[in-house]
């Protein structure tokens, strides 16, 4: 007979369910703690430089477009397609917006607009030929990079163009106003922090207890604690050493709201569902009554348009756009979205994973510049990483 | 006789499971020998040992063959020696010819050139023996499930076969397909060849089987002999589900109203083949809480009939009129067709039916996303309860509905298929083939899940190449040929020799 009292029971059944929701998640976790452990890696080895608020700042601006296009490029690869076009149409777009403003004479905000715009037709005319006329994704928009890429120079004339008025420079360079006008601290990026971290608090309360209420099987709750703890801490000390420096970047801004609408729509909405599914048997999706052709198609102008205001920022960062930008962008924007746990052959992918895989690579590419690694080594050392990452998941999986 | 094959004590363990408990089996020189089991019984797992696809080590037990202890490594130990496994998917390339097929892996080659001439003469030996009048160089993709059945068997046949595997070879031939290939096993018996046949098809087990060894639940229940005597089907399936199962087909007192689905007229033409027409001026009418069968060979357009249906998902050209309730509703998107609540259930639950990389609880609600979801957002707390009461009233059996359906067996995919279906609220559902590589006991909870629908007053449309099952199931049968309707039968004149006579009688003309 079991001679443990109940209490005991309990206290080992709740330490191995915590041990079990540890492993059958530990592909969520994993990213995140790998991403944790090259921070402080380069943290140590830099002797403090990578989390300097003026590094931090800069390791913002680096990935933002970076981050902005793995959004786009997480849904066109769950979809079961690659989009090897998303760096000519950064230098496109960057070019068209230079032009416009600094030749033709636009104001900075018809200009966004219009650029945008463009973006979206050039993915719809990528995706019209991938999605209806079953074209290979990697066919056509290998076919899109050399055109946009072409089309870039011809654009240019094969010169730099800027600089750019100051208000369009600030979507790149600007930050967001300190209302309370501190003397060397900037009181709004921390209260947007601590704003942000109560909402998303209270959102998980509000989930965890809803699924409470309907009995779902949920995380135990000292995990949950730990992880939502975890979480504010990260944001509100990120907060307050970029408050020390200028504050919070417009960019931030905007990426924040994007990978949160993002990680919703992927998550919550049909449309989200439904990419999934068309990604993971498309003839079955097909059969359950999901438009795919057209899903396919909107999936390539949401790409479109996302590389469109990745062109937009980059160029508005370097204040002048030249015809080599966005050289090698699909590369880190693809392989942020593989490092991420997507899988290749579709269907399997979420936005946390494409955003951390993302920030793994620029706090890889920032860390090895502080260090004077040479961009040569650089590129080794980070296409091991990623074979190494992809491989582990794969051998995760297949146990 | 001597046995040519000893499997003694044989135990595999895979994380958490005990898939083999113990398992003897022995396979006399010159046997057909049978393997039953339900699904998930271990017939696979046993057969992967033998083959060494789990190589010596992996398990305990020991292989004696030929009079001694094997211990393979691997596929090409035990294909050395003569055990030559057909697994039930085929593993041809479909866009190399027959005889590139045949000899992949085992090229008539010197040097590593390949000697055409030499290939194509064996090839044609080959099939010859095995009955297939193709040309050696037809690519695979041309030919139907039946021939590449026949072109793996002469690819057995080319590495000198002593010991012959075939899983569920049957599962999807017609019948006379079928028998053709049970009539080979028999010609190979007299040449001395072995074989051991997997199969569901407890039929087709009497028919050519000496022995039976039943698996239940990764041990071996017993060994039947049917030299002696015969071992009639409710034997075997006492075994198998280790009870005696009284009907194999649950009791229903069918409460049929109006007619409530009419197809007019229905044509569709190949989708390549502009001119050849593949569903011809097909009309039918099904009527409330009824169950309608459609009977009929491999190829003779029923599952094209049902998909050009269903929303145009086949063909081209199509045309016909569909009412329903009296006014004729348009199906000529899958959406739409849904909307006015048509289901179809295809035959082919891998490739058409599931995402097999989600989990139970996301394929449940593809098809009718908007029944869980308010302006575009899903409400995971409503998607979770539909599909635990789902999950529940159709006994899919699985740890949690957050189970990936790839790691379900083929009974619990399909009722994963028909949750998904049932949960769009259909009036019609078309079921293709409902239990296709289902076992015993799941095809039993199949049937009564398809007999409470029609309780319930939907109607349906039952699509099988097995006669019986659609003998035992339905209130009425159509008999499909070459893309026509040729006969139809109310249940109680309805007979095998009736509906084979019809399509014989119909391909005569």
């Amino acid at each position: 007979m079991d001679t443990r009292t109940a209490d005991e029971l309990r206290g080992s059944q709740s330490k191995a369910s915590w041990m079990e929701f540890i492993k059958t998640h530990f592909r969520d976790y994993g990213m995140l703690l790998s991403l944790l452990v090259i921070m402080l890696f380069f943290q140590v080895v830099t002797n403090g430089t990578l989390l300097r608020p003026l590094n931090l700042t800069n390791l913002v601006l680096q990935n933002s477009y970076i981050v902005i296009m793995a959004l786009g490029m997480l849904l066109v690869i769950v979809a079961g397609h690659i989009d090897l076009s998303v760096g000519s149409i950064v230098g496109f777009v960057g070019g068209l917006a230079a032009m416009m403003m600094v030749r033709w004479g636009f104001d900075p905000v018809t200009t966004t607009i219009a650029c945008l715009i463009v973006g979206g037709l050039i993915g719809a005319a990528q995706g019209y030929w991938v999605a209806y006329f079953k074209v290979p994704s990697f066919i056509v928009t290998l076919a899109g990079m050399l055109v946009f890429k072409g089309l870039t120079l011809a654009l240019l004339g094969g010169m730099s163009v800027g600089p750019f008025p100051v208000v369009f420079q600030r979507l790149s360079s600007g930050f967001i106003l300190d209302v309370f006008g501190g003397q060397g601290f900037n009181y709004t990026a921390l209260f947007l922090g601590m704003a942000s971290v109560a909402a998303i608090i209270y959102f998980s309360f509000r989930s965890r207890a809803n699924q409470l209420k309907h009995a779902v099987e949920t995380a135990p709750f000292g995990l949950f604690l730990f992880k939502n703890g975890l979480l504010a801490v990260l944001v509100v000390a990120f907060c307050y050493l970029m408050a020390t420096y200028r504050g919070l970047p417009n960019v931030l801004v905007i990426m924040a709201v994007l990978i949160a609408l993002y990680a919703f729509v992927t998550n919550r909405t049909t449309v989200g569902r439904r990419v999934y599914a068309l990604g993971g048997n498309e003839k079955a999706a097909k059969l359950s009554g999901i438009k795919t052709e057209r899903l396919t198609f909107l999936t390539f102008v949401n790409m479109g348009v996302l590389a469109g205001l990745a062109g937009l920022i980059f160029a508005a960062r370097l204040n002048t756009a030249t015809p080599k930008a966005g050289l090698g962008f699909e590369l880190d924007v693809i392989a942020a979205v593989f490092i991420g746990g997507a899988s290749a052959t579709g269907g399997v992918g979420k936005v946390t994973g494409a955003v951390i895989g993302a920030f793994v690579m620029g706090v890889m590419n920032n860390g090895m510049s502080i260090l004077g690694i040479g961009i040569d080594y650089q590129q080794v050392i980070k296409g091991l990483v990623l074979l190494a990452a992809v491989s582990l998941d794969v051998y995760n999986r297949k146990k | 006789m001597n046995a040519i094959l000893e499997m003694r004590g044989i135990s595999k363990t895979f994380p958490g499971v005990k898939a083999l408990d113990n398992v003897n089996i022995t396979v006399k020189a010159g046997e057909i020998h049978a393997l039953v089991g339900e699904n998930g019984a271990g017939k696979s797992t046993l057969m992967k040992v033998l083959s060494g696809v789990y190589p010596h080590g992996s398990y305990s037990g020991s292989i004696v063959y030929e009079g001694e202890e094997r211990r393979f490594k691997g596929i090409a130990d035990s294909e050395a020696l003569g055990i030559i496994i057909i697994h039930q998917e085929l593993a041809l390339v479909p866009l190399l010819s027959i005889a590139e097929n045949i000899f992949l892996g085992n090229e008539q080659a010197k040097y590593g050139v390949i000697d055409w001439s030499l290939a194509f003469s064996r090839t044609k030996e080959l099939l010859k023996v095995v009955g297939l009048n193709e040309s050696p160089e037809t690519l695979v993709t041309n030919l139907g499930v039946g021939k590449q059945q026949l072109v793996e068997i002469a690819k057995a046949l080319s590495k000198k076969v002593k010991l012959l595997i075939l899983d569920e070879p049957t599962a999807s031939l017609n019948e006379k397909d079928s028998d053709a290939l049970l009539n080979l096993l028999l010609q190979f018996k007299a040449q001395g060849i072995s074989s051991i046949l997997i199969s569901h098809k407890l039929n087709e087990i009497s028919k050519v089987a000496d022995a039976i060894t039943v698996l239940r639940d990764g041990g071996t229940v017993e060994t039947l002999d049917c030299r002696t005597e015969a071992v009639s089907e409710d034997r075997i399936i006492r075994g198998m589900v280790g009870r005696t199962m009284e009907d194999r087909y649950p009791k229903r007192d069918p409460k049929i109203g109006e007619t409530i689905f009419q197809v007019e007229n229905w044509s569709a033409y190949h989708p390549i083949h502009t001119q050849v027409q593949v569903v011809k001026n097909v009309s039918l009418n099904i009527r409330r809480g009824e169950i309608v069968g459609i009977a009929g060979l491999m190829g003779a357009g029923r599952t094209e009939f049902a998909m050009s249906l269903f929303g145009r998902s086949y063909g081209q050209n199509i045309s016909g009129r569909v009412v329903l309730h009296g006014k004729e509703i348009d199906v000529s998107t899958v959406e739409k067709a849904v909307s006015n609540r048509i289901a179809y259930a295809t035959e082919d639950r891998k490739t058409y039916g599931l995402v097999l990389a989600e989990d139970v609880r996301k394929n449940v609600t593809l098809a009718n996303l908007e029944g869980v979801s308010k302006r575009f957002v899903i409400d995971d707390i409503q998607e979770l309860a539909v599909a635990n009461d789902y999950r529940a009233r159709m006994r899919i059996r699985s740890p949690s509905v957050f189970q990936e359906t790839v790691n379900l067996s083929g009974g619990n995919q399909q009722k994963v298929v028909l949750s998904k279906w049932l949960f769009s609220d259909p009036e019609i559902l078309i079921l293709d083939e409902p239990t296709r590589g289902i076992d015993v006991g799941a095809k039993y909870e199949i049937y009564t899940i398809i007999n409470r629908l029609a309780d319930a007053g939907k109607g349906v449309l039952m699509i099988s190449s097995e006669m019986p099952e659609l003998l035992g199931m339905c209130d009425r049968i159509y008999v499909m040929n070459e893309g026509s309707l040729i006969a139809e039968f109310g249940i109680a004149e309805a007979s095998q020799e009736k509906i084979m006579h019809a399509i014989v009688k119909s391909g005569r003309r």
